[in-house]
């Protein structure tokens, strides 16, 4: 769903698989005659499987439609090619450097700003010993992941709607103008990010809490000992324990920098604030569903996951660089 | 449940007397300011709901007007009779209850057929597999490629295109394995074997009774998802009977799609605007209320779900 889910084991599968390629006749051998003995559970997977080659190994090969001029009649593979012309199309656009820069900034914002905040909303829990006000603060916080952005983003609208909406009300209590914060542009990266974070700070403050539930009560035990205070047993217990978990959703926070949702930019947006609110994911829509241009929004996609993947793995390089720890 | 409330009572009891005595002036202020803080988070969250709420019961003037703050104005249940009068919204419910349904069902049926053989240690060739699995998550297709990939199995404009191709979640497949390599001892599988019994039948009696909880959880997010999902329908539908309620949520509330035009009637007409803005809030709580409704039952298994996969991982 987002890019909180750490797949933290999965990375292991990924070094783990070329291990086996040097022994190629060991591992025939060994194939079947595990083959002969589970079968059942080669065939349980093979339903599973051919749903990952149709929905996500054939989309790959469809990227090739971003070298070539698509066209309905031919197809993916009967149309012709075009080399880099559709990339070259897009760079010569100049909306595409806006594109850039406003897909840039929307996530680096939404990063910066949902990164800390649920540590803290975690380490404050932590020291809550009251049980049912830390179960209901939980529950409460962790609610809104659960409506569909549809709905967060219908709640915008009618909450700043210019005169009647309720913030607005808010602004004239204390005597201020109001802000058009859903038609200036300008305001739309805070209300995009600031709505994020209402969001989604719970659910991700549940992993935290995990973690910090995993860290060993004798280290707690010796700090309160010793006399330290409940902020520096948080210095110095708590935040060393929860760092392996931090920079793993970093990590895959800022390597999905790029792959920012569709949704939410799509509906927050209005022809007033388009100036900031168009990013790569929304042009790829309207672009190619929309007007039908299939090899361009097909290259801006492939560009976009590459420069993706590229991001995940510097920064994962970067991680393991500094702290040791990283995806794999 | 009531058990494990007491004992963990009692483990936190022993040692309060002894924190409150070395509990020095400076923590105690340090505690007020987290309960502070906690309250305004959870003010901060609750506020614009009981907001929603509360203007969902309230008249449409007061509505329109802005008077409605945290509690109904001139409560009425207006709103929510013409949501449920409304044919378009209910089509959307009862399409999306389908979607949910069928969906949840496929997408856990092949989470665990994928993700229990990936758990066995031993299936040669499932690391090869697993990494298969995995690169879709580091690398994908994009918009385009996938709807070509739709169109050219026909299932534009079918039912077929919300349920397949988003259908397994490679973090469930994740979530799934952890848990069934944690739960499911490597002996267990050996005996069932030297027993004679098939993979398949140790899988259905032995397995899966094990793994209810996770189940739940997979297949609660699986609903949940689904549930709250707009973007293939809007990509893969044409057919307003197959709308999913979101869709037709989005066109209601944000393209405002529903307001009847050629009305020369001023008050009418008034009366009209004033009643499809009470509809929104009332169509908002109508549409989160089976999501907000389970959600505290399943959060327990959901915690632990999400704490498999992160610490354990």
């Amino acid at each position: 769903m987002t890019a909180v889910q750490a797949p933290p084991e999965g990375a292991a599968g990924v070094a783990a698989a070329p291990v086996q390629l040097p022994r190629p006749s060991g591992f025939s051998h060994r194939l079947r005659r595990s083959l002969r003995r589970h079968w059942q559970l080669y065939l349980l997977m093979v339903v599973p499987l051919a749903y990952f080659v149709i929905f996500k190994y054939v989309p790959m090969t469809n990227t090739v439609v971003a070298f070539k001029s698509y066209s309905v009649v031919r197809g993916v593979w009967d149309s012709p090619w075009v080399g880099m012309a559709n990339f070259e199309r897009l760079f010569r656009n100049p909306v595409f450097w806006t594109l850039v820069k406003n897909t840039l900034l929307l996530s680096g914002y939404t990063v910066l700003a949902g990164f800390p905040l649920p540590i803290l909303l975690a380490l404050m829990l932590n020291e809550v010993r009251h049980r049912l006000f830390r179960k209901s603060v939980q529950m409460i916080t962790y609610a809104p992941y659960f409506i569909s952005t549809v709905v967060v983003v219908s709640m915008l609208i009618l909450m700043m709607a210019p005169r009647l909406g309720i913030v607005t009300k808010t602004f004239g209590l204390f005597g201020i103008a109001a802000p058009d914060l859903l038609g200036n542009p300008d305001y739309f990266r805070h209300v995009y990010v600031w709505s994020d974070v209402w969001q989604t700070t719970g659910y991700s403050a549940v992993i935290y809490m995990a973690a910090l539930s995993a860290v060993d009560p004798a280290l707690y035990e010796s700090a309160k000992v010793d006399g330290a205070s409940r902020l520096r047993r948080i210095w110095h217990v708590d935040i060393p324990g929860i760092m392996p978990t931090a920079t793993i959703i970093l990590i895959l926070s800022v390597g999905n920098i790029m792959a920012i949702g569709f949704e939410k930019a799509y509906l927050l947006q209005n022809p007033l604030n388009l100036a900031q609110s168009e990013i790569i994911a929304t042009y790829v829509y309207k672009t190619g569903l929309l007007n039908a241009d299939f090899g361009l929004a097909t290259a801006v996609g492939l560009l976009n996951s590459v420069v993706n993947l590229f991001l995940l793995l510097v920064v994962n390089w970067v991680c393991k660089r500094i702290s040791g720890s990283g995806l794999w | 449940m009531t058990t494990t409330a007491l004992s963990r009572r009692r483990r936190v009891l022993p040692d309060r007397p002894a924190t409150r005595i070395r509990e020095s002036s400076v923590d105690r202020v340090f505690l007020v300011a987290v309960y502070l803080l906690l309250g305004v988070f959870v003010l901060a969250v609750l506020l614009p709901l009981v907001y929603i709420v509360a203007s969902s019961f309230s008249s449409p003037a007061a509505v329109s007007s802005g008077r409605v703050f945290l509690w109904p104005v001139d409560f009425t249940l207006q709103g929510y009779e013409v949501v449920l009068t409304n044919p378009e919204i209910l089509t959307g419910y009862v399409n999306s209850l389908i979607y949910a349904v069928a969906g949840t069902f496929i997408s856990t049926t092949l989470t665990v057929a994928i993700a229990y053989p990936l758990s066995r240690r031993g299936l040669v060739g499932s690391n090869l597999i697993m990494a298969l699995v995995l690169v879709t998550m580091l690398f994908t297709g994009g918009l385009i490629p996938t709807y070509l990939v739709v169109q050219e199995l026909g299932m534009l404009n079918t039912r077929w295109a919300l349920l397949l191709p988003q259908a397994i979640a490679v973090w469930q497949v994740i979530i799934a394995r952890t848990y069934f390599r944690s739960a499911i001892p490597d002996e267990l599988a050996e005996a069932a074997e030297l027993d004679g019994s098939s993979d398949l039948r140790f899988l259905w009696s032995v397995v899966l009774p094990l793994s209810k909880p996770m189940i739940a959880v997979v297949a609660l997010m699986y609903a949940i998802t689904q549930w709250n999902s707009y973007f293939d329908a809007l990509i893969y539908l044409k057919d307003p009977d197959l709308y999913p309620l979101q869709l037709v949520l989005r066109n209601i509330l944000i393209l405002n799609s529903s307001a009847g035009g050629g009305v020369v009637d001023v008050a009418l007409q008034m009366q009209r605007e004033q009643m499809a803005e009470l509809l929104k809030y009332s169509l908002i709580v109508v549409a989160s209320i089976p999501v907000l409704l389970i959600y505290p039952f399943v959060a327990r298994h959901f915690t632990k779900g999400v704490m498999i996969g992160a610490v354990k991982g």
